[in-house]
């Protein structure tokens, strides 16, 4: 597999780490409830198919990335700075 | 049909013309006492205890491909019972134990060969936890030597003893543990369910489950509408997906693990040996193919394929141990998809819907679990009651906090399994 790290290029995958589901930029406020925890911390959708997931790339520039991945070919989509796509969802 | 040295001598002296198929193929019926979603070895497992040891016979087990055709063909056939937390300690304990009488009970031979299994640890510190788990197998009940550097050499005398970064000091010798023709036994399995009535149908994917209120109904299937009112799920690889038919989310992560078989060559390993600090491990074949492995990929996988980084990895620890690999050709690598739970030990529990039953998370350790999965999941599913070398195993764990089931002690989160 071979990443666009948006501002590197195309890059090995080899140069990152794997955090999974982008579900983690989604973290519940400290009231949310059981049930929002659980599934923040825990249940996953874990689609056979296109999902979104973080990616660090830490033997490169050091940013954490968004990528549109699918679990049944590893073809990446689009990948995105981590913090761009955090801005545009506050 | 029972198998027997006689028969076989007597259908090779007369062209192996008496053979007959090993199992039914037959057509779904309207309705079942129980169905099992998932013909791999704890589905197979699942039915032929439902019949055995609770005489539920009008159950079918549903597979949408071809028995046997998933992650019980796709793993390294090994067979152990080396845990050390209390629950998963009982479980495998249990497991091994089906193993040692499994040939004889199935009638089938499933090439059990209990060669040994030897984890090798390489410092000081590796040695006090080789010996701390060692003690701990003994108060299970099952048995371990902790070997030194001098038994490791007579016992893997071809083994790279010296090297510089990891010079071996010893290792856990389990001498029960070994490894196990991992189609046999999906076959047998699958073999003893159907004699005892258990219809196996094949070519038939579940694509609905019918609830009403809380409670199971039935299933869809690309073959009709099946009512039953006990499901179970047993289709690790592809549990979130069944799961979702029910509106479940589970607490799994499907990941990809690789594995190696080389061409085949004469003896050189006689047992399974396992070299955690390059994390990976090997045995050598009936055929003589050194079967090895590693470590995940890394990354949520469906494709039972891996990547090249993670293959690189474990034949640079294969050489590391076992200089002379370098020598043999790689036959073949495939990919196996593994349901990965946050605390890494697997879910044999009820669901929140009334009738439906869930084992899943099986991780990368679901081979060695295949008896006694089956045998606790028919459990559960006849009495309703969570059998007890599988009771600490709950679905709602994750969310209570309470009985983490954390192997490893890396703790309960996804992606540190």
């Amino acid at each position: 597999m071979r990443i666009a790290c948006p501002l590197c290029g195309e890059r090995d995958s080899r140069e990152f780490s794997y955090k999974g589901h982008a579900l983690a930029l989604e973290r519940p406020s400290e009231d949310a409830g059981f049930g929002a925890w659980d599934d923040y911390l825990h249940n996953r959708e874990n689609p056979a198919g296109w999902t979104r997931e973080l990616w660090f790339h830490d033997f490169g520039c050091g940013s954490w990335l968004v990528a549109e991945r699918n679990t049944v070919t590893h073809e990446f989509g689009k990948v995105e700075l981590a913090e761009n796509v955090k801005e545009a969802m506050a | 049909m029972r198998f027997s040295a006689l028969k076989i001598l007597k259908e090779g002296l007369t062209g192996n013309k008496g053979w007959a198929p090993h199992w039914r193929d037959p057509a779904p019926k309207p309705e079942y006492d129980a169905i099992i979603i998932g013909g791999g070895g704890h589905g197979l497992s699942t039915a032929y205890y439902l019949a055995k040891n609770h005489g539920m016979t009008n159950i079918a087990v549903l597979e949408k491909g071809y028995l046997g055709g998933g992650n019980v063909g796709r793993n390294t056939t090994i067979v152990r019972a080396n845990y050390g937390l209390e629950g998963n300690s009982q479980f495998y304990s249990h497991s091994l134990k089906l193993w040692e009488g499994l040939e004889q009970d199935l009638n089938y031979n499933a090439m059990m060969s209990q060669r040994g299994v030897i984890n090798l640890f390489h410092s000081d510190g590796q040695r006090d936890a080789a010996a701390k788990r060692a003690n701990m197998m003994i108060s299970q009940g099952d048995d371990a030597i902790l070997l030194d550097k001098v038994s490791v050499r007579e016992l893997l005398p071809n083994l790279n003893h010296d090297n510089i970064r990891f010079p071996i000091y010893g290792g856990l010798y389990h001498k029960r543990g070994g490894t196990a023709r991992h189609d046999a036994v999906a076959w047998g399995f699958a073999r003893g369910a159907d004699l005892r009535g258990v219809d196996l149908i094949q070519n038939c994917e579940v694509t609905g489950i019918d609830i009403v209120n809380g409670v199971v109904q039935g299933v869809q299937t690309t073959r009709g509408a099946i009512k039953a009112k006990k499901v179970g799920m047993v289709v690790a690889g592809r549990s979130s997906q069944v799961a979702a038919m029910a509106g479940l989310r589970l607490p799994i992560e499907s990941h990809v693990l690789q594995a190696f078989v080389s061409e085949g060559l004469k003896p050189c390993i006689d047992h399974v040996v396992t070299f955690g600090m390059g994390h990976m491990y090997m045995s050598q074949s009936d055929k003589g193919g050194l079967v090895f492995g590693g470590d995940l990929d890394f990354y949520a996988s469906y494709a039972q394929r891996g990547n090249l980084p993670t293959a690189e990895h474990v034949m640079e620890a294969a050489m590391c141990l076992l200089p002379q690999i370098g020598k043999a050709r790689v036959l073949r690598s495939w990919g196996g998809i593994m349901d990965m739970t946050p605390d890494g030990s697997f879910i044999i529990d009820k669901t929140p819907v009334d009738g439906l039953f869930v084992n899943a998370g099986w991780c990368y350790g679901g081979f060695k679990a295949v008896p006694a999965s089956g045998y606790c999941m028919a459990h559960l599913m006849a009495t309703g009651q969570p059998h007890e070398a599988a009771m600490k195993h709950r679905l709602d764990r994750f969310e209570t906090g309470r009985g983490l089931m954390d192997e490893e002690h890396s703790g309960s989160q996804h992606n540190l399994h």
